[in-house]
């Protein structure tokens, strides 16, 4: 026992009030989207086999590699193990077609990372997802390689590479949905199994570190946008629900448009920035020269991101209407 | 009496541990009194009493040794049987050196009262005098003199007055402890005061997760048909009279106004009792209820203390602290103030003393703002803790005005979410300071 004097004791400590603090830490945070994004790198190994593996640590490694050097050149505190470079090279690799050169993705983990988040100041100060800001180069780039998909093992209806939204594009061909839910269809690493990202992305909302607002209004909204299309002419427009679970909207849903720094803080600007990404999807898929418009449009809202926050500040309480 | 459950709570806010399993199922024990206390000429907001005592003095448990001074201040009671040893500087819970009286007790237990008045006959007019007398003071932490509440303006129009037992602060269990023991005391003070205001409608509003405390009070309450009692959501700051007013009534208090501009008088459970002894048992305010508490006490206690006890005696009596208590708190963990110095005195308002460790306060390494949101997902008065926390650092006091800052309760609800562990509440109390000196020296200029 301790016996309190009449002294100050300099053991304790001042700080001023509140003097509890909730259980969330921005490392803990980090580590439980990697945790998440567990089911969707199991199903990328079963689908395009254990050898993926590979494109996956490069991504990660290349991205703690450029973060940690970046700090270290620039004398800062090396913060690698707040566990955000290390999601940054995840989601890229997730993003990237099976049987990418590794050479390559380290090229664009290098670039998500430099580019993408320390040019702006690092962690915090960004505008762009990094990741994104990686497969944006990688596409400008190497377009050839970007586009070449390898075929996913238990595709066995097909002998094609193509993915099931240029199938759609440039042959008109459908793809059955089971399929689509499961995963077993040609596509980028991570973004085949609907199932593996619902998981994850679900489990991030449940426990409070993706709020619900992104996903579910990027979710109605292509619904909508797509819905709208669909009724008007269902034999020229695909139906929502294929627009849902193809290419890379679910995991651009949970996983991307959610990323903390690049997306807003109010919740009307949730609302109207998960809508506007998936207005923009649509837009793309139906009438773009592109089968696939996630990337761009959240990249696109990213930036508006800002505007959004200032024009969208809720109503202080007691403030008339 | 009747009883409804609220949904109309805020938007926001919070669900910190509770911890009030430590003293919650233990009813008040009486502390004997020390061998010295310390009675601030200022326990309340306002002008500090007047001393009416010298030192050397021999004064009586329940004797004025100091009287009100202007409209807003409060007198003091001595609340021991002693001598006074000083008239002087002396330093208060709030960390601010302050004139008090210090008075050394001599064992003798006897207490001087005031006349007793009538429950049923007495007036609204002799309540408030009793009131203003007896020296009480709001529980709520700001220690606002009680009667002025008693007494609003004549022209403005209340419709309710609604007792605060919410209770949301983590640790405390006090005013839970008063709605159990005293329940019949809580609804018969809150019928005074409703005399006084001469209201015909009184709530108590308790959170949902006291089930006993509301079940007390049902039945104390039951031959009452003007109280009734409101069931709010347990959520922190459920009790910061902004929220629980919108939660009892649907108003909502605009930003820089009074609960009494939309028509609410407010009072907290631990005023009532006072009131209610004043008037019925002719007691001063000389103690004080107070929840003793932390992981980093030995033995976590509800107490009945003299006012002016130090801190130093109560953490003695309540087993002292652990090897591993890391900070010591008067009032609330969320808006209460760390303290240093053990000689500081109970004060009329106090509500509580936690000892708190290194795992309670879960402190980790601060990042940069990572635009979560979530300051803004939990701030139940909607502003946007993060712009207004970064305008205070970057000295931008215009824009952080603009952003209402100065509206802000600093009840500490953005702090304690921020994953990137930021001081936001911190930072928004100084840049308020900023937006005040900014103001009043255009007003000078
Ligand atoms: S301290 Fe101020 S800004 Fe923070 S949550 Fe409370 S009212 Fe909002
Ligand atoms: S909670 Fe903290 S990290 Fe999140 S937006 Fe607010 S200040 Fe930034």
């Amino acid at each position: 026992m301790t016996t309190i004097t009449a002294n100050p004791s300099y053991r304790l400590d001042l700080t001023s009030s509140p003097h509890l603090h909730s259980r969330w830490s921005t490392k803990q945070a980090m580590w439980l989207v990697i945790a998440a994004l567990i089911p969707s790198v199991v199903s990328a190994l079963i689908y395009f086999g254990i050898s993926q593996i590979l494109i996956i640590f490069v991504c990660i490694f290349f991205a703690m590699g450029t973060e940690a050097l970046i700090k270290f050149i620039r004398k800062r505190e090396i913060s690698i193990l707040d566990g955000s470079a290390a999601i940054t090279g995840l989601l890229l690799a997730l993003i990237l077609p099976p049987g990418f050169s590794p050479v390559f993705a380290a090229v664009g983990s290098v670039v998500a990372i430099g580019v993408g988040k320390e040019v702006f100041g690092g962690l915090g100060y960004n505008i762009f997802n990094p990741a994104l800001v990686g497969r944006a180069f990688l596409q400008a780039a190497f377009p050839v390689q970007m586009t070449t998909w390898k075929i996913n093992n238990y595709n066995i209806d097909s002998v094609t590479t193509a993915t099931p939204l240029s199938m759609l594009k440039f042959d008109g061909k459908s793809t059955a949905f089971g399929n689509l839910f499961m995963g077993n269809i040609n596509g980028s690493l991570g973004e085949t199994s609907a199932l593996a990202i619902l998981i994850g992305g679900i489990a991030l909302v449940i426990v409070g570190v993706v709020n619900y607002r992104v996903p579910l209004a990027m979710i109605l909204g292509l619904m909508l946008f797509g819905g709208v299309f669909w009724l008007v002419d269902p034999v020229k427009f695909s139906s929502p629900v294929f627009h849902l679970f193809a290419g890379g909207f679910l995991f651009g849903a949970f996983f991307m448009a959610t990323d903390w720094v690049t997306s807003p803080i109010t919740a009307k600007g949730m609302w109207i920035y998960g809508l506007m990404i998936s207005l923009i999807i649509i837009m793309v898929r139906l009438f773009g020269g592109l089968p696939e418009g996630v990337m761009y449009a959240i990249l696109l809202m990213n930036a508006f991101v800002p505007l959004i926050n200032r024009y969208t500040r809720p109503r202080i309480f007691g403030v008339k209407k | 009496m009747s009883i409804f459950s609220s949904f109309k709570t805020f938007r926001g806010g919070v669900h910190p541990p509770e911890f009030k399993e430590l003293t919650r199922d233990q009813s008040f024990e009486i502390m004997p009194d020390p061998k010295r206390v310390i009675l601030p000429l200022r326990q309340h907001i306002g002008k500090d009493a007047k001393p009416l005592v010298k030192k050397g003095v021999e004064v009586k448990a329940g004797e004025i040794i100091a009287e009100s001074d202007g409209f807003i201040s409060s007198p003091v009671f001595s609340p021991v049987n002693g001598k006074v040893i000083s008239v002087g500087k002396e330093t208060n819970s709030s960390g601010f050196p302050k004139e008090a009286i210090v008075i050394e007790t001599n064992g003798s237990t006897d207490t001087q009262k005031l006349e007793k008045l009538e429950f049923s006959t007495v007036t609204g007019a002799e309540i408030i005098e009793r009131v203003k007398h007896a020296g009480i003071v709001g529980q709520g932490g700001a220690a606002f003199p009680t009667f002025v509440k008693l007494t609003p303006n004549k022209d403005r129009i209340i419709d309710y007055i609604i007792l605060n037992g919410c209770e949301c602060e983590p640790y405390l269990t006090r005013d839970e402890r008063l709605m159990l023991d005293r329940s019949h005391d809580v609804v018969s003070g809150l019928l005074l005061m409703m005399k006084a205001l001469e209201l015909k409608k009184g709530y108590i509003g308790v959170e949902d997760n006291k089930p006993e405390a509301i079940e007390a009070l049902q039945k104390a309450a039951a031959p009452f048909s003007e109280i009734e009692l409101a069931v709010v959501r347990t959520k922190y700051p459920q009790g910061a009279e902004k929220m629980l007013i919108k939660a009892v009534t649907g108003r909502e208090v605009p930003p820089g106004k009074l609960p009494l501009d939309v028509g609410v008088v407010i009072q907290n459970i631990g005023t009532a009792v006072a009131v209610y002894d004043s008037v019925v048992k002719g007691e001063p305010q000389i103690t004080a209820s107070v929840t003793v508490s932390g992981l980093g006490l030995n033995n976590p206690k509800n107490l009945i203390v003299k006012v002016g006890t130090p801190l130093a005696d109560v953490l003695e009596f309540c087993g002292g602290a652990k090897e591993n208590a890391k900070r010591v708190i008067v009032g609330g963990p969320m808006m209460g103030f760390a303290q240093y110095d053990f000689s500081a005195p109970i004060m009329k308002a106090t509500s509580g003393i936690l000892v708190l460790t290194e795992d309670e306060i879960n402190t980790h390494e601060q990042t940069p703002c990572l635009k979560c949101g979530m300051c803004v997902e939990v701030c139940p008065l909607n502003l946007i803790p993060t712009k207004l926390a970064r305008y205070s650092q970057l000295d931008k006091t215009e824009e952080a005005e603009n952003l209402g800052i100065s509206v802000c309760m600093e009840c500490g609800t953005c702090t304690y979410t921020c994953p990137a562990n930021i001081p936001l509440v911190q930072w928004i109390r100084l840049g308020k300071q900023r937006v005040n000196q900014m103001n009043s020296e255009k007003k000078t200029a």
